[in-house]
């Protein structure tokens, strides 16, 4: 977090000044760790491993928040008989079919709801079920998750043994602090220490807080990591009150406002899914089919609807269903590697790189050049001309004779693109916060906005297919696109689009919120999340009052989705009967005597609840939405108001996180006869080997990571000399040992190598980074900064180019922080020899197949 | 570079990672030592001067003068070849600063290269006598000044091996140019004229001699850097010319031959300590031992 | 005239003559939080337009910078070492004691220390006593900068300075340091590294303030056990009579690069003056006795 978050780092600094305890689980000593007060390191790829030894020390010993758990999650949903676990099938859950590597999840279902979410799943049958993996369906529940019954049979004393408690109990027996050893390579005692100190610092008058970023989601199980620590926090009673939480630490610097209003293939804004082609006909099968119908997912039809209503304006009719009919639909997955194979065969025709180096950024850096390579036309908006770019002319595959300019048949636009400060517009941070940031200074040149650009590009289009009657014209003629124009360039107003995507109510007025969102069509709203944040005409987001003028929470520092509340599912921060869990920790509480005796949930944050259903409020039989769930139900985006210690459905790999290996490892798995992620997403083709497991060939795990000094791709980094001098070169960091073992020289140079092909960085012996006991074996892991590519001030090898690419089953994340490799001494080979090299390799881990 | 060490290299000695704690000086070579060496020659030859034109030794007296006119000549450009910036080499003179003996020094240098000047013209051209005598006087009483006060401004830095030794420096310096300036007269004055001369080159030399052996020992660890490297091996030269100078000066006798080599020997032993000093400074401000060591001598 | 050139000076600005100024501001740099980011480096070099020193890769951990010089005026330096596990296990209850350390094994624990170092602007700067152009000079907050159109790049505050603050900078010439962001104090900024610090371990303002501030610092961080936590530079009875900018340090200055006992070389300029008349006196006597002991 100091390395790659920074400035949000200071707030741990603070923390830690204040009396708290950081952890830092990593495999390398970083920046972080040189603050933390215990650096607990682990073997790449093995966290699930270390947070299902910490839920069986819970579990075990009797430490969870029962009252918390009891009330708040599904622990005590009974599960159906059918269910069968990876205890039970050596590393598999039931439902695995072997020919599709993916899961019919019927039998993980709850009893007594089973047959209804059978019935459900039954359509499911009509086509491949690897459609339902393939287009990321698991996204499509939105934040809300699947559909399941309101109310699945409960046992309250969590013994029966097909309760949920019991089965997690059992799912993780085996996950002793020895097996954490075993797997991970962290000694027992120091498992015991964190293991200690963090249930200590859970219960009624304390919280613990995980934060993770990439090192836990770029895997094959990347879903599950999160999932386990999710579970590992419910158990704690660490969800929805402060100081608590899961914090994803986010990317880009709007990142989060990119899946809000996402730039992902399967969602559209506020995590609506995007329809799919033969299922979602029309908007009634559409929202019948995946709307929970209970719970804040049950007002499905406003939010899309109003969507619809700020996209087609007064072409969206009743009559019409708003619409519908225009959006696109999936037929599968379409994600960035799917696609990016796909340009390798041939079915890709287009692409545009508007913010993005996939040349020198993306897993398998040969697999994304050989693919634009096989392009009709590349647009490129960026700041400066980066390796994707100009991949054609100068990249790896032009240098090993693999790739010829003269045949490369793309046509390549390169479009300047203005920076933050060359444009309105906010950021949505890590923590929901909207930001608005002022233009400083009109974009030099040709620079311009992507709004500007997208604008524009839409208003050509429209302007060239004006009288059109094709009917396949309309959905862009229908669209609103009158945003006003403003300043030399014609820039859009952003505020405008900012207005768009607040809504607007019947009367024309800015809406205060979602909540008031109607399925009627007499509101429209451009992300139903949003909403609220040009509440009374004021632009929300613009508001920067400093946090030593106003009260802790700080809501008026810029604004927070949704509805400017800080802590979502904050009702979990006061007991069943509304009262805080402690003095120390009161965030959010029921006040009985406000609302003129009526009662009223009231505190520091604005409460994720309805303001004044009592907690002892009993929703009536057959109930919809919000009025569904219970006064005792603080999850109120799930249809049963519980948060899920076990997912019955919803994820493609499982209902609960189970420790499987990377798919490139030294090592077998010691808890199953499964190794990897049964339901991966694997690409077997030549271009893409993977390195067998258990290799001698390529016995080292390497993982690769980020620097304060640079930014990812490096586009924005490489290109700046204040920032190139800080780490002006690729290197890579090994322990002593390792170093004895291969011959590697503190600030020479060495060879990494894999199976797609080798890369050469300067050599950084360090005691930061360190031998583990795996089985028994000594595992020496590889550290590699990735941001480095052949243009820029400071060039180096990429470090993609040695990744395979293998995904995540549920959002398609390539594992990019675990593989296995080979390192030895000196520079790399050149040019052709660089291929023979590599075939050398491949040649040898083959023989050592057989 | 770096492949010999095995690894990030923890703080050897508790040094960060063997880096200088101070910054050498930038000061270029042989500009400085040059002009430290020109600089005290033309300082003690003034002196000279004023004594042999009191004494009424003629030759002796023009000698001193051109020495010294010389040397001030040669110093300043030698100083002003030396600034990053020369063109604003007369910033030197915006302030007179007491707590800056390079301020101090051009002050003086500026004075006595004038007053020098002046009477070695007023020598040549002839012209003016009574005033160029004058002139001659007053050089020789900046003379002594002129010839130690480079010592303090190396003394006057961060730099151990000068710091430390700021009380014995001005005594080498003026050694050195005493011997300098007497080796000057011993090759441009019969060896008749030569007596205070060589009386002054021998005292001068036994000064810088004694004095230097002195520092050396008082200076413990960081007196290494004398003996050490390339400072090291100009010091030995410095020794042995300075000492083979004096002896030839005083053996000499009417030779004249003996006698110019040994005023050779005592103007390149003059220069070589300059060079020594020059160089000892760098070695120990670029070794950051010296820096901890002359700070912390209990810990060596 | 001694205690104008070293010792305790509570006013430094009212000594360099300013009648009506404002309080004497500084840093407090605080090493335990700093978490080597770097961000100081770079927000010095953009406002200062200080231009780039390279493109090494040094081998010094991630300290690719070097050293304090004419083209870095913030370095931030990373230290790595392998300590004996000497502390008892931490308890990691509440309130944990900070502790920047990870076990080795073998009763070793690695440690990253990181110092974001800067000019001193000391109490007497020796850069500033030693200056023959009067390009360095004391400003109304107490801090010590060099004018760039006055300096004409004679190099004596280089060697003078007792922290190796100073360069030289190539193609110029000219000697370049920290200004303390003179042009922004006076528009009521704080300096541009400390406003980018993101861990406050930069901390900007009056000096007697952060002293206070500091003094408590090292008094919690000892009593939550790291005993060697130590400050650095903020002694008006020190060599320098007080630095402007000072530090805490978990381990000697030496291991950051920073001299242990930094005197103002000028402390003892009237002894070297009296010993350089004592040297001239003795050349005019060895010259003058040579003239007098006979005719020829
Ligand atoms: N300076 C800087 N800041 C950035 C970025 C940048 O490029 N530079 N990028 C931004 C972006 S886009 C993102 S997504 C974030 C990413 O932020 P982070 O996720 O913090 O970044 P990484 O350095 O990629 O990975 C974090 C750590 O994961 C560790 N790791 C690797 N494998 C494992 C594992 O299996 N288990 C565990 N526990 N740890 C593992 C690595 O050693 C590394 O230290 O940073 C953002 N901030
Ligand atoms: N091995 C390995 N690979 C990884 C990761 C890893 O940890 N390990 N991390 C992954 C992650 S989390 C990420 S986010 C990706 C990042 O990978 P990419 O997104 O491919 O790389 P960036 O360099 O961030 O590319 C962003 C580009 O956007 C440009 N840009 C900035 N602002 C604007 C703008 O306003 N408009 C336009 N048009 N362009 C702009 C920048 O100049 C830059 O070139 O890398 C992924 N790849
Ligand atoms: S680069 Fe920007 S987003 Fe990242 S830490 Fe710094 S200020 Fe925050
Ligand atoms: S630290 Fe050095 S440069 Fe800074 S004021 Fe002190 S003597 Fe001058
Ligand atoms: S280099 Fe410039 S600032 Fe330094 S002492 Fe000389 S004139 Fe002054
Ligand atoms: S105070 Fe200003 S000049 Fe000095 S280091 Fe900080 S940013 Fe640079
Ligand atoms: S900005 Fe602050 S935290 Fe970052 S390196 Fe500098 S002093 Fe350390
Ligand atoms: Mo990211």
């Amino acid at each position: 977090m100091a390395e790659c978050h920074p400035v949000g780092f200071q707030w741990v600094v603070e923390a830690k000044q204040r009396g708290a305890t950081v952890i830092h689980v990593d495999p390398r000593f970083t920046r972080t760790s040189a603050l933390a007060d215990l650096h607990v390191p682990i073997r790449a790829g093995a966290d699930i491993a270390f947070l299902g030894g910490l839920i069986n020390h819970v579990l075990r010993n009797g430490l969870d928040f029962r009252e918390y758990v009891t009330a708040y999650t599904n622990a005590a949903a009974i599960v159906h008989e059918e269910f069968a676990d990876t205890e039970d099938l050596d590393g598999l859950f039931s439902g695995f079919d072997a020919d599709t590597a993916s899961y019919d999840p019927t039998s993980w279902s709850y009893a007594g709801a089973a047959a209804e979410a059978a019935a459900g799943l039954r359509e499911e049958q009509f086509e491949p079920i690897t459609l339902h993996r393939n287009a990321a369906r698991s996204d499509e529940f939105g934040s809300g998750g699947p559909v399941v019954h309101a109310k699945p049979e409960r046992d309250e004393t969590l013994q029966h043994p097909m309760c949920v408690y019991q089965v997690l109990k059992r799912h993780y027996a085996r996950y002793t602090p020895e097996m954490v050893e075993e797997v991970c390579g962290i000694p027992k005692e120091l498992f015991a220490r964190v293991a200690d100190a963090i249930t200590r610092n859970s219960g009624r008058d304390r919280t613990t807080a995980w934060a993770y970023s990439v090192g836990w989601t770029q895997h094959t199980v990347g879903v599950q990591y999160i999932r386990a620590a999710a579970i590992l926090q419910l158990l704690l009673g660490n969800i929805g009150r402060s100081g608590g939480g899961i914090l994803a630490l986010r990317g880009h610097a709007s990142i989060q406002g990119s899946t809000d209003i996402p730039t992902l293939f399967n969602i559209l804004p506020g995590y609506l899914p995007m329809p799919h082609a033969h299922q979602h006909e029309s908007l009634e099968d559409y929202l019948e089919r995946a709307a929970g119908a209970t719970g804040f997912w049950g007002n499905k039809r406003s939010y899309m609807v109003s969507l619809l209503k700020a996209w087609f304006g007064d072409a969206a009719t009743p009559d019409n269903d708003f619409c519908f009919g225009y959006l696109p639909r999936l037929t599968g997955d379409h994600g960035t590697y799917r696609t990016v194979m796909d340009q390798i065969d041939g079915k890709v025709n287009g692409y545009f790189l508007v913010g993005e180096n996939p040349a020198v950024g993306s897993a398998h850096g040969k697999l994304q050049r050989l693919g634009m390579a096989n392009l009709d036309w590349l647009v490129v908006r960026d700041f400066s001309l980066i390796e994707s770019a100009t991949f054609w002319k100068d990249g790896p595959e032009v240098a090993t004779g693999e790739m010829r300019s003269e045949d490369v048949g793309t046509e390549v636009f390169f479009l300047p693109a203005a920076a933050h400060v060359e444009k309105d517009g906010t950021f949505t941070n890590t923590q929901r916060l909207l930001q608005w940031h002022h233009k400083a200074v009109e974009p030099s040149g040709d620079r311009r906005s992507d709004l500007w650009f997208y604008y524009h590009l839409g208003r050509r289009i429209r302007e060239k297919l004006a009288g059109s009657t094709d009917p396949r014209d309309r959905p862009i003629l229908d669209l609103t696109w009158d945003y006003p124009t403003e300043g030399p360039n014609d820039e859009p107003s952003a505020d405008a689009v900012l207005r768009e995507i607040n809504g607007y109510g019947p009367d024309g007025e800015p809406l205060k919120g979602y909540t008031q969102l109607a399925d009627d069509g007499s509101t429209s709203c451009g992300t139903w999340v949003y909403s609220g944040c040009y509440a009374d005409g004021v632009n929300q987001t613009a508001r920067r009052k400093p946090g030593d003028e106003q009260s802790w929470v700080a809501p008026e520092w810029a604004w927070a989705w949704p509805l400017n509340r800080r802590i979502i599912y904050n009702r979990a921060s006061a007991d069943p009967e509304g009262r805080p869990w402690s003095e120390r920790k009161a965030y959010v509480w029921w006040d009985p005597q406000a609302n003129g005796g009526r009662g009223e949930w009231t505190g520091h944050d604005n409460p994720d609840f309805e303001k004044s259903k009592p907690p002892d409020y009993v929703p009536p039989e057959g109930a919809k939405a919000q009025d569904a769930l219970a006064g005792v139900d603080p999850f109120i985006m799930q249809t049963d108001g519980k948060a899920w210690l076990y997912a019955p459905t919803g994820l493609a790999d499982g209902p609960l996180p189970t420790h499987y290996e990377p798919q490139e490892s030294p090592f077998t798995n010691p808890l199953y006869g499964q190794g990897s992620n049964p339901t991966r997403q694997v690409f077997p083709r030549p271009e893409n080997p993977y390195n067998p497991v258990g290799s001698e060939i390529f016995p080292y795990v390497f993982t690769t990571y980020r620097l304060t000094e640079h930014h990812t791709a490096g586009g924005m980094s490489r290109s700046l000399p204040y920032l190139s001098e800080l780490q002006p070169e690729m290197f890579c960091e090994v322990s002593p040992e390792l170093a004895a073992e291969r011959g590697l020289a503190h600030g020479e140079w060495a060879t990494i190598v894999t199976a797609r092909t080798a890369i050469e960085a300067r050599v950084l012996v360090t005691d930061r980074i360190r031998t583990l006991r795996v089985q028994g074996r000594r595992v020496h892991q590889v550290g590699l900064p990735y941001h480095w590519g052949w243009r820029g001030i400071s060039t180096g090898d990429p470090a993609n180019d040695l990744l395979p690419v293998v995904l995540d089953p549920n959002v398609h994340i390539q594992e990019s922080k675990v593989a296995t490799c080979d390192i030895r001494p000196g520079p790399r080979p050149r040019g052709r020899a660089l291929l023979a090299f590599i075939e050398g390799y491949r040649r040898r881990a083959d023989e050592e197949k057989q | 570079m770096t492949g010999e060490r095995p690894m990030v290299p923890e703080g050897e000695f508790r040094s960060y990672y063997g880096r200088p704690i101070i910054k050498p000086p930038v000061w270029k070579s042989p500009d400085v030592p040059l002009y430290f060496f020109v600089g005290g020659l033309s300082g003690a030859s003034a002196v000279m001067a004023g004594l042999a034109e009191a004494t009424s030794r003629p030759r002796l007296a023009r000698v001193g003068r051109w020495g010294a006119a010389a040397g001030a000549l040669a110093g300043a450009g030698a100083l002003i070849h030396d600034l990053g910036r020369p063109e604003r080499f007369l910033n030197m003179l915006r302030v007179l600063k007491p707590t800056s003996p390079l301020s101090v020094g051009s002050w003086l240098l500026a004075s006595f290269g004038s007053l020098a000047g002046a009477a070695a013209a007023s020598d040549a051209s002839g012209l003016v006598p009574r005033a160029g005598r004058a002139a001659g006087f007053g050089a020789a009483a900046l003379g002594p000044a002129v010839s130690t006060y480079t010592a303090v401004l190396v003394a006057d830095t961060a730099v151990p091996a000068w710091h430390d030794g700021r009380a014995f420096l001005p005594f080498v310096f003026a050694g050195s140019s005493a011997a300098s300036a007497g080796g000057l007269c011993l090759l441009g004055v019969p060896p008749g004229e030569c007596g205070p001369a060589r009386r002054v080159a021998a005292l001068g030399a036994a000064l810088e001699l004694g004095a230097g052996q002195a520092m050396e020992r008082k200076l413990g660890t960081v007196g290494e850097v004398y003996r050490e490297g390339k400072a090291g091996r100009f010091m030995t030269a410095a020794r042995v010319l300075t000492a083979a100078g004096a002896a030839g000066t005083l053996v000499s006798g009417r030779s004249r031959a003996l006698s110019a080599l040994s005023g050779a020997a005592l103007l390149a032993g003059s220069l070589c300590i300059r060079f020594g000093v020059f160089e000892a400074g760098y070695a120990s401000a670029r070794d950051p031992r010296h820096t901890v060591v002359s700070q912390r001598p209990f810990r060596s | 005239m001694s205690n104008r050139l070293s010792g305790p000076m509570p006013d430094v600005s009212g000594e360099a003559g300013y009648i009506d100024h404002p309080e004497r501001v500084g840093f407090f740099t605080d090493t335990t939080v700093c978490i080597g980011c770097k961000a100081c480096e770079v927000a010095c070099k953009e406002w200062n337009l200080v231009p780039e020193t390279g493109l090494e890769l040094t081998g010094m951990s991630y300290d690719n910078t070097g050293e304090l010089n004419a083209n870095t005026w913030r370095h931030v330096a990373f230290v790595e070492q392998r300590v004996p596990a000497e502390r008892a296990p931490a308890d990691l209850a509440p309130p944990g004691p900070p502790s920047p350390r990870g076990a080795l094994g073998d009763g070793e624990e690695t440690r990253w220390l990181m110092s974001s170092d800067v000019c001193k602007h000391c109490t007497h700067a020796a850069c500033l006593d030693v200056c023959p152009t009067g390009a360095i000079f004391r400003t109304e907050f107490g801090s010590v900068v060099i004018q760039d159109d006055v300096c004409n790049g004679c190099g004596y505050c280089i060697p003078a300075c007792p922290y190796g603050v100073i360069g030289q900078r190539p193609g110029d010439g000219g000697a370049f340091k920290c200004t303390l962001c003179y042009d922004r104090l006076g528009d009521g900024l704080e300096p541009a590294c400390a406003k980018a610090c993101p861990t406050d371990s930069i901390q900007y303002g009056p000096l007697d303030e952060l002293r206070e501030r500091a003094q408590a610092r090292v008094d919690d961080l000892h009593a939550a056990g790291v005993t060697e936590a130590r400050l650095y530079g903020h002694d008006d009875n020190d060599g320098v009579g007080g630095a402007g900018a000072f530090f805490l340090l978990l381990d000697e200055p030496e291991a950051y690069g920073m001299p242990p006992d930094p005197v103002v070389t000028t402390r003892d300029l009237p002894s070297m003056w009296r010993w350089a008349g004592a040297a001239a006196l003795t050349l005019l006597g060895c010259a003058a006795a040579s003239f007098v002991g006979g005719k020829r």
